[in-house]
């Protein structure tokens, strides 16, 4: 995806023979505000993955591991394509994210 | 039938058996006046069990078409037919199947558009899909409408064309009349046509995407590659016709000539009018004129060098439109005559009339006077831009 | 039949991303969201058709493509029909053992178009493929404008919302119209499958588009999807308001099943319309503090008390004929 293709090198009838390669291009660089994650608050539910709309949450493992505790991973975002919607932090079921805005350091 | 055997059948009827002799598999179709009796035998047929397809009877030509994308994506062979204002409804899809590169065959029934209202044949339905990027050729009669139809899916399909094919026969004076024709075996048929091996093809076990956004940094490229492909696509339809002449007999020019041994006039008309030309140029060739006629076979793409090589050395040309690009610069095949001609060193007078509009028939003598009347027009030094002709004032 | 919203059954959905990150979909764009969980419904298995519009700009911008499995767009309003040729073209080719031989289970077509691509200019296609039986899903994505071109009214908008070309003003109120009863108009085609889906309902959506798969014959699913562009609401809130809207009452959640109706949501006491159409206490019904709005949906900004008991008497007089009809045909 270096530069475009001339017209010879153009596949018949523009098809494109690389399905799921939006993931090259990375939409991250949109966001003014990030997600940030409680670690504690998270039970590691899985809605803020769910109704992402463009499947920029992931699953992390926990930095404070807690002897007991049911899931060794946390939900975190995808700093490469999160775009700062929101919605995670207004579903999460146990407020566990907060939108933090993004600011130059 | 084991041998081909000379038949009397309908034009339309016979363009559907050679669908159902190159095996269509999926044809959709809406009914218009005149294509009508193609896709009613059509759908006969494979009622009978004698063609293995899926007949999709849509609700509208723009249904019919896009339809036959969907089916020419998944690799299956495809037919439609239309005419006039169906074509007009599915000029829209036309061009993107076209560029989509959907090697769907497609009948047209040539018609006059509305308004008014007319079902009877001219040419101003084919005119309107000129630029949409198919390969188009007219055809004169049932035979040629017949070995056309075989020719057409074997040339779109080649895996260098990969075009769709319009295929246009004049409504009514060639689609409802019984003619007599040789019909080949359906053996001889498969013997020629290959199966359709598209290059691409919607199928989950090797997804490929088809009609993304062209964005201005490729669309230019993407329509060169559409041209280049379409000018391409002439050498394989002169391989297919000379290996349809090799088997069968029968030889099929994009260009042809007819008593153009020393003829300083030349009349040039496409369609089933050609045969009352051939009849007016016989009639002045007998009174010892020196005429002759060229008979453009193939449309699209556009035949340049052959007319060049027919029509540069004639002293006049006539050029008969059986369609009007109302308040244009003359009939659309005259306008593209005078620009193919235009830059030779030394060129014809070229004459443009239209007529034969909506089914107004023109007579073998009326030919002739116009052509008896084009050499005084051109040596009067001024030759209008077009002429309407046979109209009542 | 109703689909209960056990949060930490998010693990039992599919971990495959048929619909990609790096798609170009704005903020907060539920539809988006609702491509993503139609893939994680259908598995790789499946053909996509769509319509010229958000969903299809979106993913396909020359040479990057959203979805992992096949796609084809051709225009604006034919999906339908593009559906019904690569319906009937794998049947051929599949009974003329030339392809698709060797796939037991069914490929699912899926014909995706918005509300204008599908209820305006693309309803000729779509009645003509239900009426002909093609083994094929439609799914409608509803975000009740034209939004690719900016918001301008389409016969999915809702009374009283204004758009670019239905603005409320002095002289008008916005969209003076019904919005037209799609799955009604589906309905009455008699086809297998008929439902409405909402994302905000997500595990709901997907056992309906499963189901659509399964039904021998066409099925249409409606899909509620809020657009915080065009709505004029914050994009964190385009969950929220879809959910409002089916707890309001306005975009009921019900399957039709071979002429069956049935409520995949029966909702005692509808929420008032004024949380959908008029928040003013956002902090009650968020959970962040941080984002509050006085206006939630910027369309609705200049509804008067009147309208908006106006619109929620509209929405329970349908709610109340649904139920209705769900008696109804319970009893046959």
């Amino acid at each position: 995806m270096k530069r475009h293709p001339t017209w010879k090198e153009f596949p018949l009838g523009c098809v494109v023979t690389t399905p799921g390669s939006a993931v090259l291009f990375e939409t991250g660089d949109w966001r003014s505000f990030y997600p940030r994650t409680d670690e504690d608050k998270c039970i590691a539910c899985g809605v803020c993955w769910v109704f992402c709309p463009d499947n920029s949450r992931r699953k992390v493992p926990r930095k404070v591991k807690r002897p007991g505790a049911m899931y060794a991973d946390y939900f975190d975002f995808n700093f490469k394509y999160c775009k700062g919607c929101g919605i995670c932090a207004a579903e999460c079921p146990s407020c566990a994210i907060t939108m933090i805005e993004e600011r130059e350091k | 039938m084991t041998e081909p055997k000379r038949i009397a059948m309908e034009v339309s009827i016979a363009i559907s058996e050679a669908v159902r002799q190159c095996d269509a598999d999926v044809i959709s179709a809406y009914p218009i006046t005149p294509q009508t009796h193609v896709v009613e035998h059509l759908a006969e047929i494979a009622a009978q069990g004698h063609l293995d397809c899926e007949f999709i009877s849509v609700e509208s030509e723009h249904s019919a078409l896009s339809a036959c994308i969907g089916s020419s994506a998944v690799g299956a062979r495809t037919f439609t037919a239309t005419a006039s204002q169906g074509l007009a409804l599915m000029v829209e899809i036309m061009y993107i199947a076209s560029a989509l590169r959907m090697p769907i065959v497609m009948a047209v029934a040539n018609r006059a558009l509305s308004a008014p209202i007319n079902i009877w044949c001219d040419h101003s339905d084919a005119m309107l899909a000129r630029d949409t990027g198919w390969i188009q050729y007219f055809v004169e009669n049932g035979q040629e409408a017949y070995d056309m139809t075989l020719c057409s899916f074997r040339i779109a399909e080649d895996n260098r064309v990969m075009l769709p094919i319009t295929l246009n026969f004049d409504g009514f004076t060639v689609s409802h009349v019984v003619e007599s024709l040789v019909m080949l075996t359906d053996e001889q048929v498969r013997e020629f046509l290959p199966p359709f091996a598209p290059l691409y093809r919607l199928d989950p076990k090797n997804p490929v995407s088809m009609g993304p956004v062209g964005i201005p940094e490729i669309y230019t490229e993407a329509r060169k590659a559409h041209d280049e492909a379409i000018l391409a696509s002439r050498a394989v339809i002169d391989e297919v016709w000379a290996d349809f002449g090799k088997r069968f007999g029968r030889h099929y020019q994009a260009v042809e000539h007819y008593r153009t041994e020393g003829a300083q006039t030349l009349l040039v008309g496409m369609g089933g009018l050609t045969e009352s030309m051939r009849g007016a140029v016989d009639s002045l060739r007998d009174k010892g004129k020196k005429v002759g006629l060229i008979r453009l076979r193939l449309f699209r793409p556009f035949p340049h060098e052959d007319l060049r090589k027919a029509l540069g050395d004639a002293g006049t040309v006539i050029v008969f439109d059986r369609c009007l690009s109302t308040g244009g610069p003359g009939g659309p095949v005259a306008s593209e005559i005078r620009s193919a001609l235009y830059n030779l060193p030394k060129r014809p007078a070229i004459v443009s009339f239209i007529g034969a509009l909506g089914g107004r028939d023109v007579r073998t003598s009326q030919f002739a006077e116009l052509i008896e009347r084009s050499e005084a027009i051109a040596a009067s030094g001024s030759i209008p831009d077009y002429e309407m002709v046979g109209v009542r004032e | 039949m109703s689909t209960n919203f056990n949060i930490f059954a998010a693990r039992l959905l599919s971990q495959d991303e048929l619909f990609t990150q790096g798609h170009r979909a704005c903020q907060g764009c539920s539809p988006a969201l609702a491509m993503r969980l139609i893939g994680k419904a259908l598995g790789f298995n499946m053909i996509v058709a769509n319509a010229t519009g958000c969903m299809e700009i979106i993913c396909s911008p020359y040479p990057f493509m959203a979805w992992a499995v096949p796609w084809i767009h051709v225009a604006f309003e034919n999906t339908a029909a593009v559906a019904s040729g690569i319906e009937a073209g794998i049947k051929a080719l599949r009974r003329k053992k030339r392809h698709y031989i060797d796939t037991g289970e069914k490929i699912a077509i899926v014909g995706i178009g918005g509300d204008g691509g599908t209820m305006d200019i693309g309803i000729q296609a779509l009645s003509g493929a239900l009426e002909r039986g093609h083994d094929f899903i439609y799914v409608c994505y509803d975000n009740e404008a034209y939004m690719n071109t900016g918001n301008q009214r389409s016969s999915g908008t809702p009374f009283g919302a204004s758009t670019t070309t239905g603005p409320a003003g002095t002289h008008s109120i916005g969209q003076t119209t019904q919005k037209k009863d799609f799955a009604e108009i589906c309905a009455a085609h008699n086809i297998p499958y008929v439902a409405t889906a909402n994302v905000a309902y997500p595990f709901d959506l997907i056992e309906k588009m499963r189901k659509a798969k399964e039904a021998k014959g066409p099925a249409v699913i409606h899909l509620f999807a809020p657009c915080p562009t065009g709505w004029g609401c914050t994009a964190s809130s385009s969950i929220k308001l879809a959910r409002l809207a089916t707890e309001t009452g306005l975009f009921p959640l019900y399957e039709v099943v071979n002429g069956k109706y049935a409520l995949s949501l029966d909702i005692e006491k509808l929420r008032p319309v004024e949380e959908y159409a008029a928040i003013r206490n956002v902090r009650d019904y968020l959970y962040d503090e941080t984002a509050g709005c006085k206006d939630a949906q910027g369309r609705y900004r200049h509804l008067s008390p009147d309208l908006v008991a106006r619109i929620q008497e509209q929405a329970h007089a349908r709610y109340e004929r649904l139920k209705a009809k769900v008696r109804m045909t319970q009893e046959w």
